[in-house]
């Protein structure tokens, strides 16, 4: 059940802007409102918008259900191991082990109105990204799921 | 209508506006216990480095909340993932 020709073009043109734009607000969410949950469900939109435009059967050589098992498992496994090196280098569950720490994500910021540094906040850019890359998952799974239901779906 | 109606009408007024009558007396911006925000707002960029203290919050200060944020999405997709799985040949569908 592919839909009309101006639905698919305008899926293809609008799905690496949705991606980047989705990632921007992620790696930004330390300095501009949103974060990972906004940014991941921003990129994942762009791959509903794929799958809701395209036969399923074209989607599933693209991407398969185990892929996306896999990336949402990965995201969170990433944020919870984050959150445990912070208990192998001796200090509590969630502490911040590279804020104003000089190496990655370290650089201090001074109080007040500032610009915004990127390279700063130590590990919440990393759970951050963790969770993005966990929601994608989740909602393209979810998403899968429904749709392959329908008739000439995508079983698994 | 009938004067049952005008006075049931009259009681929910009544009811909805007292509800709301403590949230129109209260200022805006100054609540009366600031001790845990005006620690966030103060100290939030020198101890995080972070600009967006709701960033800071949510993934500094409130960790183990995100984390259970995240377990529920995990978890919602694991629902999903049940009830949208392929049935086994010989399996029938059971209602309780």
């Amino acid at each position: 059940m592919n839909m009309s020709r101006i639905v698919r073009s305008t899926a293809n043109i609008l799905f690496p802007f949705i991606l980047v734009f989705g990632f921007y607000i992620i790696v930004h969410g330390h300095l501009t409102p949103g974060g990972g949950f906004q940014g991941g469900a921003v990129a994942a939109t762009g791959f509903v918008l794929l799958l809701v435009a395209f036969s399923p059967d074209i989607i599933r050589d693209k991407f398969s259900f185990n892929s996306m098992k896999y990336t949402e498992a990965l995201g969170l496994l990433l944020f919870i191991i984050t959150a445990f090196v912070a208990i192998a280098l001796g200090t509590t569950f969630f502490f911040n082990w590279l804020a104003n720490g000089g190496i990655i994500f370290g650089e201090s910021v001074a109080f007040g109105a500032n610009p915004g540094i990127l390279n700063s906040a130590g590990t919440i850019p990393l759970m951050n990204v963790a969770v993005g890359i966990e929601v994608i998952g989740a909602m393209g799974l979810i998403i899968m799921y429904m749709l392959s239901g329908i008739e000439g779906g995508n079983k698994e | 209508m009938k004067s049952k109606e005008i006075l049931t009408a009259i009681i929910i007024a009544v009811l909805a506006a007292s509800l709301l009558l403590p949230s129109a007396l209260m200022v805006f911006g100054s609540p009366q216990n600031d001790g845990m925000d005006s620690y966030m707002i103060d100290n939030g960029q020198d101890i995080a480095a972070v600009n967006n203290i709701v960033t800071g919050v949510v993934f500094d200060f409130r960790g183990f909340d995100t984390l259970g944020e995240a377990l529920v999405l995990f978890t919602a997709v694991l629902g999903v993932t049940l009830m949208f799985r392929r049935m086994k040949e010989d399996e029938e569908y059971e209602y309780e």
